[in-house]
């Protein structure tokens, strides 16, 4: 039987923008910002104490970043002129569960003076068509790969640790007869390979693969009735921070990162010594550093000692991207949806590389670059 | 013959408006907000600290450091002569930080550390449109 969610959650705020009608001097984005402020005036509420965000039209993530919030729960449900009655809705299950505690639910629309929409044709009127795009970015080879220099400079994070992230896991995918690149490689080879974006090889860049995946979900007491052993969620979390690599708080972190992996953590209510996989989406060689260093497992910093010592290698001590990873295995463009599956073959003892005793298995990632992320702790011991 | 890909350009709008004509008069401008006392990066209609009005436009020192970078190998359309080129956030001196390209220097790791000093210059692109950049600290 459903929750009894009646009279559970109530509308605090609400206010529309200064004006309506012709606004040929606000763009859509402010918009979205001046009604969300107007908002959070008329509720009094303090801006900080708002951890959700939900919005159409334009990108959760703009529109948190524009604001300079760092939600923790996030809906960019987008299909049409009802999707902020979707927002409400999935709201009231969020805030009913307690995941969050305050969601924003934003609305705006250059709809006649067309001033600062994204879309075809007006991409040089965005934020980051005016700030990124004229410095020579055309994609994750050279903006995903900006902040780890960064990390460099800090923690003395050397380009033989990163390549040492594609070694291990390619070593993964030599067990996977599915992976598109089973070879063995050395760091040698990693640093010997093209130049992509200093400090970024070829061999530290995800493939460009072509594939799919998909999950079904139901309830714990009915999982029990199907074919294969269910595969329990313990936690899960979320985050954004930034519409473009530039707005990054501190380029040796992503808050996004943090804020999922202590939501996923808090919820699942185990510590780090209880995990026995990660899966780590690996859009390039750094990215698993800034994942594991976020989701704790190792202190700021340590990341790139961790992988060059072989711990996330077969027979190290906490297996990561078990599948060979977007680095080796496969890498579609959103390749979240690989590490989940990785994390339950792993939990379901079906995979290819199969590890003994898994229990716990996580799979966290990025989602536009370092803008967004979502955790999702697992474990196949039934409650 | 085909001609080369063009670099793309800013398109400004009202809220980023005196961003540009402040490049376009080789001034690095940003918005300063009065109550919080500190300049903010990228332009918004109010200040994301505070939410509010009490913002106006200030030029900047011009001079910052080198957070981090890439050197691209690999060209956007329109930086097929250039490679590599350093795409690179540059901390400034105010406080806040932004993308830029590094230039008027060798464009190797060795001689762009992370930490190094840098200033501003402005690359006249077109009649409206002037890009600010930075190189190493005079």
């Amino acid at each position: 039987m459903a929750t009894d969610l009646r009279k559970k959650i109530a509308i605090i705020g609400a206010a529309e923008t200064d004006t309506v009608g012709a606004i040929p001097d606000i763009t859509q984005l402010g918009l979205h910002g001046q009604a969300a402020r107007n908002a959070i005036r008329d509720a009094g509420i303090d801006k900080s104490q708002i951890d959700g965000l939900a919005c159409a039209g334009e990108s959760v993530v703009s529109v948190a970043d524009y604001l300079d919030i760092q939600p923790r729960y996030i809906d960019g449900t987008s299909v049409g002129g009802s999707s902020f009655m979707i927002h409400v809705a999935h709201a009231v299950l969020a805030l009913e569960a307690g995941y969050c505690n305050y969601v924003l639910i934003t609305h705006g629309e250059s709809g006649r003076s067309r001033v600062g929409r994204g879309g075809f044709g007006s991409q040089s009127a965005t934020i980051p068509g005016q700030f990124e795009a004229p410095y020579g970015t055309f994609g994750p080879p050279n903006t995903f790969t900006v902040p780890i220099v960064a990390h460099m400079k800090k923690y003395g994070t050397t380009e033989e640790q990163i390549a040492s992230v594609a070694v291990a896991t390619r070593a993964w995918a030599a067990k996977n007869p599915r992976a598109m690149f089973r070879d063995p490689i050395t760091v040698e080879d990693v640093l010997a390979s093209r130049m992509i974006a200093w400090p970024i090889h070829l061999l530290e860049c995800c493939l460009v693969t072509d594939g799919g995946g998909a999950l079904i979900l139901t309830t714990a007491d009915r999982a029990r009735d199907f074919k294969k052993p269910p595969v329990y969620i313990l936690g899960t979390g979320e985050g954004a921070e930034n519409m473009m690599i530039s707005s990054m708080h501190d380029f040796t972190e992503s808050l996004a990162f943090k804020n999922a992996a202590t939501r996923a953590f808090e919820q699942a209510r185990i510590d780090r010594s209880d995990v026995d996989h990660l899966m780590l989406y690996d859009a390039f060689a750094h990215t698993p550093m800034y994942g594991l260093e976020a989701l704790g497992f190792v202190k700021p910093g340590e990341s790139g000692p961790f992988f060059a010592a072989g711990k996330s290698a077969p027979g190290g001590e906490l297996p990561i991207n078990t599948n060979g990873g977007g680095l080796s295995y496969t890498h579609t463009g959103m390749y979240g949806m690989f590490a989940l599956q990785e994390s339950v073959r792993q939990l379901r003892g079906e995979a290819a590389a199969q590890l003994d005793d898994v229990k716990v298995s996580i799979a966290h990632g990025p989602a536009g670059f370092f803008a967004a992320s979502g955790t999702v702790i697992m474990t196949n011991q039934a409650p | 013959m085909t001609s080369p890909a063009r670099k793309q350009l800013p398109t400004p709008t009202p809220e980023t408006a005196p961003y540009w004509e402040g490049a376009k008069a080789h001034e690095l401008r940003l918005q300063h907000c009065n109550d919080c006392d500190k300049p903010f990066f990228y332009p918004r209609i109010f200040c994301p600290i505070c939410l509010g009005d009490n913002v106006e436009w200030k030029a900047m020192s011009g001079k910052g450091t080198l957070l981090t970078y890439v050197l691209s190998a690999r060209p956007a359309p329109g930086f097929e002569e250039e490679l590599p080129y350093a795409i690179a956030i540059v901390k400034l001196d105010e406080g806040p930080h932004l993308m830029s390209n590094i230039v008027e220097t060798e464009i190797t790791p060795e001689n762009l550390p992370a930490g190094m000093a840098l200033e501003v210059v402005f690359d006249d692109v077109n009649e409206t449109i002037s890009l600010p950049k930075f190189r190493p600290a005079s």
